[in-house]
Order: structure tokens, then sequence, then C-alpha cells
């Protein structure tokens, strides 16, 4: 007797989805859990953590962003191999900003996102007519050849760095300007990416001929998919400047372009919830794990493999599955 | 000095190409991206000196076991973990990466960092060639590019198994009709660019020292020659390894020697500026890039 699973969704998933008729709070509640539960979540735990775990939950939001930002270009086709690139810039341009121009830190923020987004953007335009393996192969290579660039030329403070750069005003506007930054991407980029406009990238990804066929300009949109990504992730780099109120030659370092590609992995690539679970669950394992030390990226690799091959579609969509569906063994006929 | 560059700059090149040609292979062959490439390099270097220093083998015996055992690495690599993702561009790319990151970052915890962890030289000795200093161990390496390049060509136009590769390499579906078994060539193929990091790792580690973030550079460089001269073609790997090596033997003269890494940088961007599909990529160029 040959057996097979069936899944079927849940019926308050039909009653709460698709037919937009909402009955009862538990239908409500249905729909709106998953939705609460990293907004509560993300502005309720900075209240009640200890100050050494809102630093980790800092660099959780931060590393999330940065995840975040790698799953927007990933959906738009482009495998990045070097957050670190985007990171990096935002950081000196923030670092620069306020440390030689004297710009006052909340200024300098958004600025050198822009600014940061801009420069990536265009150290990446003569490369985003290549794709797949192709395009990941340079990003990989430019962070690392840029901290040679510093290395050589000196500037900005060559290998030392800039040290002292103005903090951020208080504890609280740092850690929740980065908590609510992450939510605004969230759910903001996970809306773009719903739209018209997040369809074209898609398709994009999808099938590029096709996508040309129709009349598109694909670099245009990939420039532009670029920009977004970097940007944020500029903004991270940016932020994580007067966190450290320091920026030198580590902000090119691999850890930022490693732990968000494994973030968006374990998570759930495709998703943008899944680079946040990914994020939360990675982080503060890291920090758990701080006692071991050089093993910890031992095992951000391993975990990398391990996901890639037994759970690629990752943990979010698996949680994802689970609320909305139920499983049940039926007889093949 | 202007002929010493120019000898310096050939050395140079070989070394490059000795470099590349491993993943060069492995790519041009199966389309796998090996980004595990580096650590593949570096393992080997590792083996061969514990078994050389620590169970006190004899130096060719030491090396004659550590290629061969890069080799099955890289296939188990292939059969455990690149079979089940195969096809999917960035799954085989994030796969390799933290295959090599967790070996490279693992001798970095284990703390085989140091001048003292070096491979001997062949040879040591050094001739005059003008008046520049050369040592023959860079001769050596510069040789076995030549060796490489033409041995590889002999195998891939006049073996029944490189008629094979070549085989996989231009239409996969084609060829299985044919009866080439195309997991299996490619498993060969991961293998054989394995063997060849290895290789590289023995003729080239002795000018320096092994540490895990010469893996890095040895990935680094190996992809900026590739991409220059055009991913698969073995022909753009020569013409890559000599521009490049030229290049940074120049700037290392007559500018500085900081500036030899950005000189690939620069050379990348403004190849594939102008010509995105490398120097040498005709094949496969429509579908591989727009």
């Amino acid at each position: 007797m040959e057996r097979r699973k069936e899944r079927i969704d849940r019926g308050i998933k039909v009653r709460a989805g698709d037919v937009f008729a909402l009955c009862s709070w538990r239908e409500m509640l249905y729909l709106l859990a998953p939705r609460l539960i990293p907004v509560l979540g993300f502005l309720l735990l900075p209240l009640i953590l200890d100050n050494y775990w809102q630093k980790v939950l800092l660099s959780v939001a931060a590393f999330a962003l940065l995840a975040i930002s790698w799953d927007i270009l990933a959906q738009s086709g482009m495998i990045s191999l070097g957050q670190a690139l985007f990171f990096g810039l935002g950081a000196y341009c923030s670092g620069v900003l306020t440390h030689v121009f004297g710009w006052p830190p909340l200024l300098a923020l958004p600025v050198a996102a822009l600014l940061g987004g801009l420069l990536s953007t265009l150290c990446l335009l003569p490369v985003l007519r290549l794709r797949g393996v192709y395009f990941s192969m340079v990003t990989l290579i430019i962070p690392l050849m840029l901290v040679r660039v510093v290395e050589a030329t000196k500037i900005f403070g060559g290998t030392e760095g800039l040290s002292g750069i103005a903090p951020l005003p208080s504890k609280w506007i740092e850690l929740y300007l980065i908590v609510g930054a992450l939510l605004a991407a969230l759910f903001g980029f996970r809306r773009m990416l719903d739209s018209d406009y997040g369809l074209v990238l898609k398709a994009i990804k999808d099938n590029d001929r096709s996508v040309i066929n129709a009349g598109i300009n694909i670099y245009w949109f990939k420039a532009q998919a670029l920009f977004i990504a970097s940007s944020l992730a500029a903004l991270t780099g940016a932020f994580m400047t007067h966190v450290y109120m320091f920026v030198g030659m580590p902000v090119f370092a691999l850890d930022y372009s490693i732990l968000p590609i494994a973030a968006a992995v374990v998570g759930g690539p495709g998703t943008l919830a899944g680079a946040t679970v990914g994020a939360v669950i990675l982080v503060p394992l890291s920090e758990v794990l701080r006692g071991i030390g050089g093993l910890r990226i031992v095992f951000y690799g391993l975990f990398l493999v391990v996901f890639i091959v037994a759970l690629p579609e990752g943990i979010f969509h698996y949680i994802q599955r689970k609320y909305h569906q139920f499983e049940r063994w039926v007889e093949v006929q | 000095m202007f002929l010493g560059t120019i000898i310096y700059g050939l050395l140079n090149s070989a070394v490059l190409a000795v470099m590349a040609i491993g993943f060069n292979l492995t790519f041009g062959i199966s389309g796998v991206a090996n980004f595990a490439y580096g650590a593949m390099y570096i393992f080997s270097a590792y083996l061969s000196w514990t078994l050389f220093n620590l169970l006190e083998l004899p130096y060719w015996l030491a090396v004659c076991a550590s290629i061969p055992t890069t080799m099955a690495l890289g296939a188990l690599m292939y059969r455990f973990v690149l079979l089940r993702v195969r096809g999917q561009a960035l799954s085989e790319v994030i796969a390799t990466f933290g295959i090599g990151l967790a070996i490279l970052e693992l001798f970095n915890y284990l703390g085989f960092v140091g001048f003292e962890y070096t491979l001997p030289v062949l040879i040591d000795d050094s001739i005059m060639i003008g008046d520049t200093m050369v040592d023959w161990q860079r001769i050596l390496v510069t040789g076995v590019a030549g060796l490489l390049v033409a041995g590889l060509w002999a195998f891939t136009h006049y073996t029944r198994m490189g008629l094979a590769f070549r085989g996989i390499a231009q239409d996969e579906r084609t060829a299985l009709t044919l009866g080439i078994e195309s997991d299996r060539i490619a498993m060969l193929s991961v293998s054989l660019g394995c063997g060849l990091a290895a290789l590289a790792a023995t003729v080239i580690i002795p000018l320096g020292s092994i540490s895990p973030s010469e893996g890095y550079e040895v990935l680094i460089k190996a992809l900026a020659v590739c991409i220059i001269g055009g991913l698969g073609s073995t022909g753009g790997v020569i013409v890559a390894s000599f521009l490049i090596g030229f290049a940074e033997r120049f700037t290392d003269t007559y500018i500085s020697s900081h500036w030899t890494m950005i000189v690939s940088l620069a050379a990348i961007l403004l190849v594939l500026g102008f010509k995105p599909s490398g120097l040498f990529g005709r094949q496969k160029e429509l579908e591989e890039r727009i």
C-alpha cells in the first residue's frame, strides 16, 4: 500500500486569505499574528533587555538589514558575494562626512546611505551586464581589493582608519533608529517587490531575455535594484560607523559579506522575512558561540552547506507552510 | 632593471597561469564555479607540510599523497554536496563558498600561520640572467605552467576522457545521448581542478609561506585571471595571466608595490566595461551573459 503526503490549506487560511470577509477575532488574529510578532518583538525587546543584549539586538537588526539588501538583489537575479562593498562604502561616506566635514550624525546617515548606494552602483555598473556566477565573482573581488586601495593610497586614515567619530545622540535613538529602519525596510520593500515594479525585477531573475523581449530595458531596472539594495546596506554601514565611533579597513571584511548570505539562506531566500528570521537566529547564536572565536566562521560555512543541501527552502518557508497548511497521509489510488 | 622586470613579469605570469588553470578547467567543463578552489590549494599545502614535517615522510611521498587526497576531497565534495544542487548556479556558488570558508577558517583557527609553515624548494639554487638573479624554483614554475597547458591541450584533444570532457562542455544533453555520463565527468572535472590546485600549491608555496589568507588570495587571483581571459577559455587564461603578470611587475617596479593588487581590479573593470565576456569568452556567450 503506497501512501503519499497530502497538503491542504487550513480552512481559516481560505476564509481569511481569499474571501476577505473577516468574521471573527480568531481570523483577524490569524492574519495579524505573523505581522505583529516581529513588529512588537523588535519594538518591545529593547525595553526589557539588559545593556549587553541590547547591543546584540542592534547587530541583529544591522545584519537583518544587510540580509534584506542581499535578498532584494537576489530576487532581481544578482547574487552578491560582496555585501561588504556596500556596507564599507556607506561606512566610509558617513565617517568622512562627520569626521572631515563635521556634519551631525543624524544628517550624515541618510546622505551617506544615498551617497554610498550611488558609489556602489557606479562601482558595479560595468559588470551589470554579467549574470549569475560572473556577477558573484566580481562582487566577491571588489571589496577585498578596495581594502588594498585604502591601504595603498592612505586616504581616510589609511590602515589606521578614522576614529573618534561622533556617536548618535543617545542609546535609545540608536536602538529605535535601526529597529525602525529594519521594520520599514522589511514591510516597505516586501510591498515594493509585490507591486508591478517588483514583478519586473523578479522576471529579470527568472528569464531576462523574455523581459528584454517585452521591450523593457533590464539594465536600467537592474541598476535601480542595485541602487536600492546598496543604499540599504550603506545605511547599515553608516549606522554602524556611529555605533563603533570608528571606520577603517575592517568594514570591508568578509564577515559583512558572509553573515548576510548565511542569514538569508538559513532563513529562506526569496522572502525578506526569511532574511530577518535568519539574522534573528544566527546573530545571537554567534554571540553565544563567541567563546570559540574563529571557529564561528567555520560553523557559518558548514551551516550554509547543510541548509543549501538539506533545507534549500529555508526556515521561513517551512514555518509558513506549517502555518497555512495541514498535512495528512493518503493512500495512492 | 628593465630586463629584470621583463623576466620577473614572465615568471609572475607563469605563477598566475598555474594558479588559474584548475579553476578554469572545472568551470569550462562542468560549469561549476569552484569557490573552494583556494581552500583546496591551502589544504593540500598543509597536508604536504604535515606529512613531511610531523610524520617525516620523504618529500616526494608527501606530495604524491597530498595531491590524490585533494582530488578525492574534490570528488567527495561533488558527490555529496554539488550533485544535489547541480544546475542551480546560486546554490553551487554558496555551497562551494561555504566549504572553502569552513576549510580556510578551520586552519586559521588551528593557528597554522607563520614562516615555518612552508614547503621546501626542489632546487635550492639560482642563476644570473643578465644582471638579474632568478631562483630555479621560479623557473620550475614556468616549466610546470608550460607542461600543464600543453598536457591539458593534448588530454582534451587526444584521449577518450578528454573528448568526453569537451563534449559535456559543449552540450550536456547531446553528450548524454552519446553515452557520456555527465555526472561522472563533472565529478572528474571538479576533482581534476582540485588536483591542479594541489599541484599549483606544491610548486608555488615554496616561494612564500602557507597561510589561510593565501587561500583567499589564490581564489581572487584565479578569478581575476579567468574573468579577464573569459571563463572556460584556456587561451584566455594564458593571455590574461601575461597581461596581469606583466602589469603587476611593472607597477611594482615603477610605481609602488602597494598598487600591485589594484592593477588586477582596474584591469577587470576595464575589460568588462568594453568586453563583458572577457577577452576570449566567446563560448556560450549568449546564454551565459547578455
